[in-house]
């Protein structure tokens, strides 16, 4: 199979490494969901996968990340929740086509999720995305023409694909009024 | 654009905020408050962990009925979680010591679950707490899919990936070595009725109709899954259960098609009738449908019975008359039934409208509102006249539809959709229905001033169920007059709900002759074609007549129109579907464990069943396949027929496992004791086969008989109880064991996608696309080019395999599996496909 992000832990190793943290953080995973945990000296730990994302970009104090207003952040946070709850509870086809659906209406005016700077939701949504773009045909690819260009843009922004494949978008129009 | 979610914050910006947690964290951090890795954690845990589990709880009570525990049992542990939580770290609120973020939302959502429990608590809060806002919220529950627990998939559409078993507690495994022990003794006898089958004391009587269909249409696939194949499955379970059953169905025969369907063809209504009812009749014959009767709406007890009910309704005042305004053909004498009129449409202009809808905007057209209408017959020009008719006092029989309703529906089973389109039906208001129509195929009204009327179908043709059994027993009142001892089950796809639920039951209260209603309604959702609807204009889709002519057998139709039953939600029927089905299910799960099953014994033991002696791990097998058998019995029971069918595939499953694991051909040729252990995993095998074929007949009972001839079956096993026991005994002789199902070839299912119609290949969207005018053959997406490449895939695969069976060369298998694997790459490029995924790596990653 080609390189595929699974979510949880193997992409919270991606993660760190795009924020140039160190190595040597802890993960396990709890429950039927496989929720990611990150142990830590101190106290309980933390559970949930947007919850350690979102501390692993404060430890790389990057924080700009997570949105500079009040309003980004919110829609950051919505984002980030969006890929735990839609992304990853999406089983089969049809799911799959609803949330392609949605992105592909929220896409359509903006260059990131969060409007006009990249964010961590972007690089979620990217590994999250991943293993469902690679199976879309050239005609779903340009039906959802917004996602795929903001899938394309993102996969190449440094440091975010690593060793995940390069999913192909052509960008020449091959055949005339596809719709 | 506007948000596909809502409702939603919609900030100055134009940002909008649709996530409820994103809109809290908003507010707090709007006041300055910045989110920890606490409040982090637990707006995720309340996203990913309680929202769903109270969804649930909240559907499962509203929507399925279930009691108030039962539903919110779920919550339980979650809510213990918070609990925890706020005790070990003594602090007031979730994250600390000041109110934060995390505190109100999942506030927000605790209060929506205290009103569920107190709701549950209270049986009358319904009508007491805010009934229109409840109604609302429940409606809108109804449309949303059922939310899917990590808990609760096990009934999901795919459960092929089994996920952690079920634990088995010792009890639950000493019960079934118990019942294995005790064999046949543990079931009860077969229950054969008298025929005419009548209701019997003390027994439960159970009454199941399915939808008449219209004579003159040959019924598709989707009309035989919708109404009588998931009639007959569970009338076929309702028997083996020994509960006394009695199956009705017939052709709906009246009405202004049929006497259209008769001026085209030059015959008369009555010669239309006979001809498709033949039709329809060997159609359900060939599809193995076990009526105990099937009859027809136009009978002497149709005109007898239905002109008493409308006696009845008469002397009680629930009828009213009206003027309607109607068109008339002075030429013809007549007035013109919707059918009967053609003209323009006022919405669309198209110029042949119909009387009733418009087949181009598809609008529903009121026949006097036709611009330039015709009569259809002799293309004259109708005038509007005024007519007068009967019309049923819906309004009036409200108030004896509304309890009865909630009587049904808290003691019945009724589909979550038959519940919502009724409710939708009451909600928008009941209006006074006419009965009455100027048309003369159809039952007489006696009454003076309308004798030249006849009933409207949808008043006529839910009294054929009475007058079809009427016809088959002159003692029908006991059991259609018998609400004691009869229940009612009634099969249809969801367009027929409100006639079944509103209209037909508030005639029979109004007649009041202690008539029985319905129990439980089932309603499925419409099965749709490769992408398409079932279309007999377009000649798109099969037809009941046609499916003969495939030469795949009634029971692999059957099965795989069972197995995609539209219950729930719409399903597809797709062809290369039915082919991975009945290749993947039939005959590799289910056909190959009965026929290795049976097999071993001919072979390894010259036909009869061997000593068994039982270890743990066998009698764990037997608690599994009981678990199972619970599990299709509370399907079936719900009628959840498509459900129910997974379990069958799943003891095959377990069965094929136990085979493979303990592998009886090489332990046959082992000592003693291997041979044994041979013996102990054939005799356990072969009856659990012999428990499959009995679960198996309500869906496909010609299979079934089959396995029954061929493991010599007791006819005295075919019945079902919740025991999994040992009907094939140590020396229990089995007869010849054949294969049961035939592999479907990839060609034979191409040809019969071509003959029938519909989808492409390519694409699972089914994308539209137009060729490309000026690119050539190498652009992506070019179906033909995909259909060369993947039969030359198919044709360099075969090839492939032959050399290997042949044992040819190695370096010449190696040439050919490069040519097949750059033809792969193509195929992949041309598919628009990313390449590599077809690349083999040296080693390969699962």
């Amino acid at each position: 199979m080609a390189a595929a992000a699974r979510p949880g832990p193997e992409e919270l190793a991606l993660l760190e490494k795009l924020l140039g943290l160190p190595k040597g953080n802890k993960y396990g995973v709890q429950g039927e969901r496989k929720v990611p945990v990150l142990q830590t000296n101190n106290g309980p730990g933390l559970t949930g996968l947007i919850t350690i994302a979102a501390h692993l970009v404060k430890q790389a104090k990057k924080d700009q990340l997570l949105g500079s207003t009040a309003e980004e952040k919110a829609v950051v946070q919505q984002w980030l929740e969006y890929r735990v709850t839609q992304v990853d509870g999406c089983s089969g086809k049809e799911d799959a086509r609803i949330i392609l659906k949605n992105l592909n209406v929220h896409l359509e005016d903006k260059v990131y999720l969060a409007g006009n700077i990249f964010t961590l939701a972007d690089v979620l949504m990217y590994y999250g995305l991943h293993h469902v773009m690679m199976d879309l045909t050239v005609q779903e690819k340009e039906k959802y023409l917004n996602v795929s260009r903001w899938f394309n843009h993102i996969q190449h922004y440094p440091g975010v694909r690593q060793h995940l494949s390069n999913v192909i978008f052509i960008k020449n129009r091959l055949y005339t009024n596809a719709h | 654009p506007p948000p596909p979610w809502s409702p939603a914050l919609e900030l100055d910006s134009g940002t909008v905020l649709f996530s409820p947690n994103a809109i809290c964290q908003f507010f707090f951090l709007a006041r300055g408050e910045e989110p920890t890795d606490l409040t982090n954690q637990w707006l995720e845990w309340e996203a990913t962990e309680l929202q769903p589990a109270a969804l649930a709880a909240l559907y499962a009570q509203l929507v399925h009925g279930r009691k108030g525990l039962e539903a919110v049992e779920v919550l339980g542990k979650l809510l213990a979680h918070i609990e925890q939580n706020l005790s070990r770290r003594g602090t007031a609120y979730l994250a600390g010591d000041t109110k934060s973020v995390a505190d109100s939302e999942i506030g927000v959502l605790r209060g929506s679950i205290s009103m569920t429990l107190s709701e549950a608590c209270r049986k009358a809060a319904d009508s007491v707490l805010m009934p229109k806002a409840l109604l609302e919220f429940k409606s809108y529950l109804q449309k949303q899919p059922p939310p899917c627990l990590a808990m609760e998939r096990a009934t999901s559409n795919e459960p092929e990936e089994e996920g952690s078993e079920p634990t088995l507690t010792e009890e639950e495994i000493t019960a079934a070595v118990d019942a294995w022990a005790r064999g046949v003794a543990a079931l009860p006898k077969p229950w054969q009725p008298q025929k005419p089958v009548l209701p019997v004391e003390g027994m439960r009587n159970v009454l199941i109709t399915s939808a008449l269909p219209y004579v003159n249409n040959v019924p598709h696939l989707g009309n035989i899954i919708g109404c009588v194949l998931s009639a007959d499955t569970f009338a076929r379970y309702c028997r083996l259960r020994n509960w006394n059953t009695l199956y009705v169905c017939g052709t709906d025969e009246y009405g202004t098609a049929t006497e259209t369907k008769a001026v085209e063809e030059g015959l008369t209504p009555q010669e239309i009738c006979n001809k498709y009812n033949t039709i329809h009749a060997d159609i359900y014959r060939w599809f193995d449908i076990s009526f105990d009767y099937f009859g027809r709406t136009t009978t002497p007890y149709q005109t007898t019975i239905a002109q008493d009910i409308f006696q009845r309704l008469l002397a009680r005042g629930f009828l009213l008359q009206d003027t309607v305004e109607q068109l008339q053909c002075e030429d013809c004498q007549r007035f013109l039934a919707d059918r009967f009129v053609e003209g323009t449409c006022p919405f669309c202009s198209y110029e042949e409208a119909r009387g009733d809808q418009c087949d181009k905007c598809g609008k529903l057209i009121n026949a006097v509102e036709l611009k330039n209408p015709q009569c259809k017959l002799c293309r004259g020009v109708p005038v509007v006249k005024p007519t007068q008719h009967l019309f049923l006092d819906l309004p009036k029989l409200e108030e004896q539809l509304e309890p009865w309703l909630e009587q049904s529906w808290a003691t019945g089973d009724w589909t979550a959709n038959a519940r919502y389109i009724t409710r939708s039906w009451i909600r928008d208001g009941l209006k006074p229905r006419c009965i009455t129509r100027d048309l003369k195929w159809g039952t007489p009204v006696p009454l003076d001033g309308f004798r030249d009327k006849v009933f409207y179908v949808w008043f006529d043709a839910p009294i054929g169920y009475l007058s079809i059994t009427a016809n088959y027993t002159d003692q029908w009142e006991r059991w259609w007059k018998n609400p004691q001892q009869v229940e009612l089950y009634n099969f249809m796809a969801k367009d027929n709900v409100p006639f079944h639920s509103v209209i037909f039951p508030c005639s029979l209260l109004g007649a009041d002759d202690n008539y029985t209603l319905v129990n439980h309604l089932i309603a499925t959702e419409y099965l749709n074609y490769e992408d398409g609807k079932f279309s007999k204009s377009r000649g798109v889709g099969v037809f009941g007549d046609m499916a003969k002519d495939t030469g795949i057998p009634a029971d692999i139709w059957r099965f795989y129109l069972l197995y995609l039953r539209p219950e729930g939600q719409d399903s597809t029927f797709s062809w290369s579907d039915l082919m991975l089905k009945n290749n993947s299910e039939l005959l590799n799960n289910l056909g190959n464990f009965i026929n290795r099953a049976g097999m071993f014994v001919c072979k390894f033991f010259g036909g009869t069943v061997p000593d068994m002696v039982l270890t743990p791990d066998d009698k764990r097998l037997l608690a599994r396949v009981t678990l199972e058998l619970h599990q299709y019995h509370q399907l079936l029971e719900k009628v959840r027929i498509r459900d129910a069918l997974r379990c069958i595939l799943s003891i095959s499953r377990h069965g094929n496992q136990y085979i493979q694991v303990n592998e009886p051909w090489k332990r046959i040729k082992g000592d003693e004791k291997d041979r044994q252990r041979a013996g102990t995993v054939t005799g356990v095998a072969v009856n659990m086969a012999s428990m499959l074929a009995v679960m198996l007949q309500p869906y496909m009972p010609s299979v079934s008989l089959a396995i029954q001839g061929q493991l010599c079956i007791p006819p005295d096993c075919f019945v079902l109880s919740h025991n999994f026991t040992c009907t094939l005994p140590p020396g229990h002789r089995v007869g010849t064991v054949s294969p049961l199902f035939q592999k479907l070839e990839h060609d034979q299912i191409e040809a019969l996608r071509k003959r029938f119609g519909g989808g492409q290949v390519s694409g699972y969207f089914g994308a539209k696309q137009t060729p490309p005018a000026s690119v050539t053959l190498t652009a992506p997406g070019d179906p033909q080019l995909i259909q060369e490449l993947t039969e030359e895939v198919a044709k360099q695969g075969n090839h492939v395999r032959q050399l290997k069976a042949n044992k040819a060369e190695k370096a010449q298998v190696d040439a050919e599996v490069a040519k097949l694997l750059e033809l792969k790459k193509q195929l992949a490029l041309a598919e628009g496909k990313s390449p590599e995924v077809l690349v083999p790596k040296g080693k390969r990653k699962k």
